[in-house]
């Protein structure tokens, strides 16, 4: 059976103008969503995986440019071509988001219930009191205990995972097809952050809602994708299930990321193997592929050409001019390139 | 024979007054930290891990003097930290590492002023040895001498986590307070940094009490770890024993809850904890966790249990494991 396709991200290029030159926080990014799907984008600051976001949202459209072949489709409607108008249909009502800090995403002079019960009345013909009652429902659903009298709480009364609660409940309040969460839990403490991420697959069982995960926490990815895409300098660097990728990441940051993280099952090892040096500068990015000044794989033809994603015999897509053996060897480019579709 | 502990702190206490009652009395506490005893050695990391609130970043700056216990006592090489006298001399052997590397820098100061002020404020060296100094702290910890004449502004978040740990070093010291010293920074980096904490033990022999909510960078770096909860430690063992044969329930939950990096292991049978943690201005009577455990009993809600040997190496403040002593 052929997945239905939600959202399809095609060549998206942003451009911002910064006083020292213009940077490109996303750099021909191509990904797509099917219905019911969590996907998973990785990658450290830096790396354009909020701009992308940003930009399937249409918010903050004014500071970002976007190259003209750019596109992204949902519901066979290309979201950048829209005007605000019809964006703001669509904004919270069949796309919906969630922030990482809630207190700095629910309005403070409001009780809950009423942000909640607003955005119902914004996109559906209900009135304010049904709304409130819907409010309610959703409240229970999301786990909130005593939610009638939560109702009138204002959100500095709730704990950071209530809030993160009442901000999944209001991005459910209109059954969108799509929750981009940005972050969901690396504000809240290890215990919280389980019973959240349980909540998400929850609704994504029940309700048959994509959510587009965005996180640099690789456990968190690992409990929750189905599908991985990592983002280094504003590209994708590797694509794949997340049973491929954990399992067999082919590209030298993906392993390097994985590497980074210290066991917590097994033995410790004496030493973590880091990734040596820091994320390049947006304005001065390296000739060839961004990764070369941290790779430890690297040739002179890594420094001259940038490679692209092609499908590897191995299931992912990666960008590597030498995708890495199992073992994590560096592959042999000419095998490689052979076998490449 | 039984080697003296570096730091021992003896039933600290932080209780911080809220609201005041008639005439300013005040009448409500938040008990911060609430007993906690512990011993560090020279040479090992102690790990203090915990959700937010749970009163390990106080206890962290007890340790460094930053703030005054309300009860209790901390002692520094067998001596009352508040008999020194010179308070200098417990600058100069007890030293911080903070989570933010972008507040915990002067902006208006070059890194060389940076680093070297611990050396100016204790009268070390003239100014040329001082320079010489600095350019040695930068070398160790994977700077270069040349950044010296920058502001904290032109780093990246690893780098002035660097420079953090270059001011801490300065003086050498006996023990340096970790707190968070990873969780602000991108995970390639996280690892960077505790590679780097773990060298520079290794060559300078020094003690960390590395505070944080991250259990995985806690098990990498400590040799000994204590889990706190509402401003008391419930477990305190050694690393191989607490990861092997967790003990206290809130443990065992908080293991569970880290995600596993294996997505084959992601239907592993897992202890969700139901609801928060109690706010500390107004604890459950009994065992403080008996909101949330699992395996709680009747009379955890009233008897709080106390911090008994489990085992050889073991700790842990459990009525499950109180009843099993006592027989």
């Amino acid at each position: 059976m052929k997945e239905e396709l939600l959202l399809e991200v095609k060549n998206l290029e942003t451009f911002i103008p910064t006083p020292k030159g213009q940077i490109k926080p996303v750099n021909d990014v191509s990904f797509s969503i099917n219905k019911g799907e969590i996907v998973a984008l990785v990658g450290e600051s830096g790396s354009g995986k909020s701009v992308t976001s940003l930009s399937i949202m249409g918010l903050n459209a004014s500071a970002i440019q976007y190259r003209p072949e750019s596109s992204i489709f949902f519901n066979d409607k290309d979201l950048l071509k829209l005007k605000e108008k019809e964006m703001r249909k669509i904004r919270g009502n069949n796309i919906a988001m969630i922030f990482q800090d809630p207190m700095f995403s629910l309005n403070p002079v409001h009780p809950i219930g009423r942000q909640i019960a607003e955005s119902i009345v914004l996109h559906k013909k209900v009135k304010y009191k049904d709304a409130l009652v819907t409010a309610l429902e959703l409240l229970n659903k999301v786990g909130i205990p005593d939610a009638k009298r939560r109702l009138n709480d204002y959100p500095h009364q709730l704990s950071g995972g209530m809030r993160q609660r009442v901000m999944i409940a209001m991005a459910l309040a209109c059954d969108p097809k799509l929750i981009i969460a940005d972050e969901p839990t690396t504000a809240l403490d290890v215990t919280i952050q389980a019973q959240i991420l349980n909540l998400l697959h929850k609704l994504q069982k029940e309700s048959g809602i994509a959510i587009l995960l965005i996180t640099h926490d690789l456990g968190v990815v690992a409990e929750t994708a189905d599908r991985v895409l990592v983002m280094y300098c504003g590209k994708i660097v590797e694509e794949g299930t997340v049973e491929d990728i954990f399992e067999n990441p082919l590209h030298p940051y993906t392993r390097g990321l994985m590497a980074s993280v210290p066991e917590l099952y097994g033995p410790t090892k004496e030493k973590l193997d880091a990734i040596p040096g820091v994320v390049p500068n947006p304005l001065e990015l390296p000739k060839g592929c961004n990764f070369v000044t941290r790779c430890s794989y690297a040739t002179e033809k890594c420094s001259q050409n940038a490679p692209t994603l092609l499908k590897h015999p191995s299931g992912n897509r990666v960008s590597c001019w030498y995708p890495l053996e199992k073992e994590g060897e560096r592959g042999h480019y000419e095998t490689a390139a052979t076998s490449f579709s | 024979m039984k080697q003296q502990p570096l730091v021992s702190l003896k039933e600290i206490k932080k209780h911080f007054p809220v609201g005041s009652g008639l005439f300013g009395k005040k009448d409500q506490f938040v008990k911060a930290v609430d007993g906690v005893s512990l011993d560090i050695y020279p040479g090992e990391t102690v790990g203090l891990v915990g959700e937010s609130g749970c009163g390990k970043s106080t206890t962290g700056r007890m340790v460094v003097g930053l703030t005054n216990p309300t009860g209790g006592e901390i002692y520094f090489e067998g001596k009352k930290l508040r008999e020194y006298k010179a308070k200098k001399t417990l600058g100069k052997n007890l030293q911080m590492i903070f989570q933010d590397p972008y507040s915990s820098l002067n902006p208006r100061m070059t890194v060389a002023d940076i680093i070297a002020e611990p050396l100016v404020l204790h009268k070390v060296g003239t100014a040329k040895e001082r320079r010489k100094r600095v350019d040695e702290l930068l070398e160790r910890v994977g700077l270069a001498s040349y950044h010296g004449s920058r502001y904290p502004l032109e780093f990246s978040g690893g780098q002035r986590q660097r420079l953090g740990i270059a001011r801490a070093l300065a003086l050498q010291p006996k023990l340096i307070v970790c707190d968070e010293p990873v969780s602000a920074l991108d995970v390639s980096i996280q690892a960077q940094i505790l590679n780097l904490l773990k060298e520079i033990q290794e060559d300078m022999g020094l003690s960390y009490l590395f505070i944080a909510h991250g259990i995985q960078a806690v098990k990498h770096i400590s040799d000994k770890i204590a889990v706190m909860y509402l401003g008391k430690i419930i477990e305190y063992t050694n690393k191989e024993e607490l990861f092997a044969n967790p003990r206290h329930p809130y443990t065992k939950a908080l293991l569970s809850a880290v995600p596993h990096p294996n997505p084959k292991m992601r239907n592993r049978e897992r202890i969700i904890l139901k609801g928060d943690l109690p706010s500390p201005a107004n604890p459950p009577a009994g065992c403080s966790f008996h909101t949330r455990c699992p395996v709680a009993m009747e009379q955890c809600k009233s008897i709080d249990p106390n911090l008994l040997p489990t085992s050889e190496q073991s700790l842990t403040a459990c009525l499950l494991f109180e009843e099993k002593v006592a027989n």
